[in-house]
């Protein structure tokens, strides 16, 4: 199932196309924050135990700086992680840029404090009764994979890879005479080059070659291991 | 030259502006406040990326080229099109202008919430002073064994903890509460029904029983200094929520999801008043409320003052609403 795009028209008459992260990215970016916020929080915990009490031991009555000073911020600290961080980042957070997401507007802008934490506000609703199961649910089920936060701030999760520096650089190394259809094939493979299977990899790598490297002879080619037909494709895009 | 070649050619001559995108990008995004210059060289490169978009949508789609550049014209779109910052400006607009007129327009749903708030609290005065036996629904054993011995639940409260930790704990709580009351109006106005009800249900179930046990007079006078303002803050949640549900039983738009949208984002404005005040609330209720040093004549001052202030702020007369307009 491809993700829905939204399509913005904007004065110069090219439009702006938004790919909507699904269900999938969403959750990716809300596990890797709620891992760092309560990392953070659990840290500012201890370092402030540690502080208080100049060690690891507690009272029956700690006294009021401990809830002030310890209890408190870390509660702040795990409830207004998205909040502040979503504002501050501009519709990013860690685990947002970690799994290549951001939020934006219907109109593609940079949504402004208001929106975000109406957004935020809603995750009352959207985390019962357990677990994000409201906002899950609404996720699936709406066309734009929107949780009800997102409905009333009128925001979108959208995919926000920043691909840009390797996909230029490989596809324009013309000084290998390289079509730019055929730079962007290599550079595709090298991406997936961990993921794919050992003998598929290097059928692929062999049928690539061959067509940008011609002169090669086909046992020559056949011979080469797959760390050889790695490095000549890598070789082929940096010329 | 062959296509290709021409193709390879252009991409070659443009890969220098290509390459620092990425940073001009990071740059124009952090910034908030940017120069002519600034403003006219991202204006340019808009129009350069579009022109650069357009070209390889034609000739290469779908291609690592395509979708990176595709990326970076949507983000200099954001970029571009963000909505102009001024937060002293913004501040100022929202209290002294947007938070009034929302206010004005839920009038009807703030005196609607009021009545179901004070029918539940006289529901629960009649059946707790109907059948005492109930309080248990409303009251835990403790306090029940407190007031049946003459003694409030309130006179220990700054014996268990500092008032500074009961008064974040009690503002945390209300404001949650709040936004509770505001968010269940998702579901048709129901939601929002239920907790005003519940509220002011236990209200009227607790002081019938501590009528009963001759005690609603110290009740009242714990709950005054704070009582009447987070009252009022959480009916006008709660009408903030009412109207929530009215915008997806009768949208407004051409939508439930854009109505919804819309009342969502111009009710919510109201919430941020509200807790500035239950903040205030907080701190009078872990101060003021427990502290048998105040009398009664400092705790209608302070609870009718506060109050008084509560209006000011509602009506953005506080914040010089008036003055503004008759100077424009």
């Amino acid at each position: 199932m491809s993700s829905p795009q939204i399509t913005l028209q904007t004065v110069t008459g090219v439009d702006v196309e938004l790919t909507i992260a699904g269900p999938g990215s969403r959750s990716y970016a809300f596990v890797i924050d709620w891992h760092i916020r309560l990392l953070l929080a659990l840290q500012w915990m201890l370092v402030g135990h540690l502080i208080y009490f100049g060690g690891l031991r507690m009272t029956d009555s700690p006294g009021p700086g401990y809830a002030l000073w310890v209890w408190l911020p870390t509660l702040l600290i795990y409830f207004l992680y998205h909040p502040v961080l979503e504002i501050a980042m501009r519709g990013r957070t860690p685990g947002k840029r970690i799994a290549g997401v951001r939020l934006v507007t219907r109109e593609g802008d940079i949504p402004g404090a208001g929106p975000l934490l109406l957004r935020n506000i809603f995750r009352l609703l959207d985390s019962l009764p357990l677990a994000y199961l409201v906002g899950l649910i609404t996720v699936v089920l709406t066309e734009h994979h929107v949780r009800v936060g997102d409905l009333a701030a009128g925001t979108l999760l959208v995919m926000d890879h920043d691909s840009s520096a390797t996909s230029f650089a490989s596809t324009t190394a013309a000084k290998s005479g390289l079509t730019p259809q055929a730079a962007d094939l290599i550079q595709e493979l090298l991406d997936r080059w961990p993921a794919l299977d050992e003998n598929y990899r290097a059928t692929i790598a062999r049928t690539l070659l061959a067509r940008v490297e011609p002169q090669i002879p086909a046992e020559e080619l056949a011979g080469l291991s797959t760390n050889d037909l790695r490095a000549r494709l890598t070789a082929k895009l940096t010329g | 030259m062959t296509e290709n070649g021409g193709l390879q050619a252009w991409a070659t001559s443009r890969i220098a502006a290509w390459g620092d995108l990425g940073s001009i990008l990071d740059g124009l995004e952090r910034k908030r406040d940017h120069t002519v210059t600034e403003t006219l060289r991202a204006i340019e490169l808009y129009r350069a990326l579009g022109r650069d978009l357009s070209i390889v949508r034609r000739t290469l789609p779908a291609s690592r080229m395509t979708r990176a550049l595709a990326q970076s014209y949507a983000r200099l779109h954001a970029v571009i099109y963000r909505k102009p910052h001024n937060w002293r400006e913004r501040l100022r607009s929202l209290f002294r202008e947007e938070i009034p007129q929302v206010v004005r327009e839920l009038r009807g749903p703030i005196q609607f919430v009021a009545l179901v708030f004070a029918l539940a609290a006289a529901a629960g005065w009649w059946l707790i002073g109907t059948y005492p036996e109930l309080v248990g629904l409303v009251a835990s054993e403790q306090m029940i064994d407190g007031v049946e011995e003459g003694r409030l639940w309130t006179e220990d409260i700054v014996n268990v903890a500092p008032s500074s930790v009961i008064s974040v704990g009690i503002l945390a709580n209300n404001i949650t509460v709040s936004i509770v009351a505001f968010v269940l109006g998702v579901f048709f106005g129901l939601g929002t029904f239920y907790i005003i009800a519940m509220n002011g249900f236990m209200l009227g179930a607790i002081f019938a029983f501590t009528h009963q046990h001759g005690m609603a007079g110290e009740l009242l006078k714990f709950v005054l200094a704070h009582g009447l303002v987070e009252l009022s803050v959480i009916c006008i949640a709660g009408a903030a929520g009412m109207m929530l549900g009215e915008a997806l039983i009768r949208p407004t738009h051409e939508t439930r999801r854009e109505s919804f949208r819309h009342a969502a984002s111009k009710t919510s404005k109201v919430l941020l008043l509200c807790a500035l005040l239950l903040v205030v609330c907080g701190f009078i209720e872990g101060y003021v409320s427990p502290d048998p040093a105040f009398p009664m004549i400092s705790r209608v001052v302070i609870g009718f003052g506060w109050w008084v202030v509560m209006l000011g702020a509602l009506s953005g007369r506080l914040f010089g609403s008036g003055r503004s307009q008759a100077k424009a």
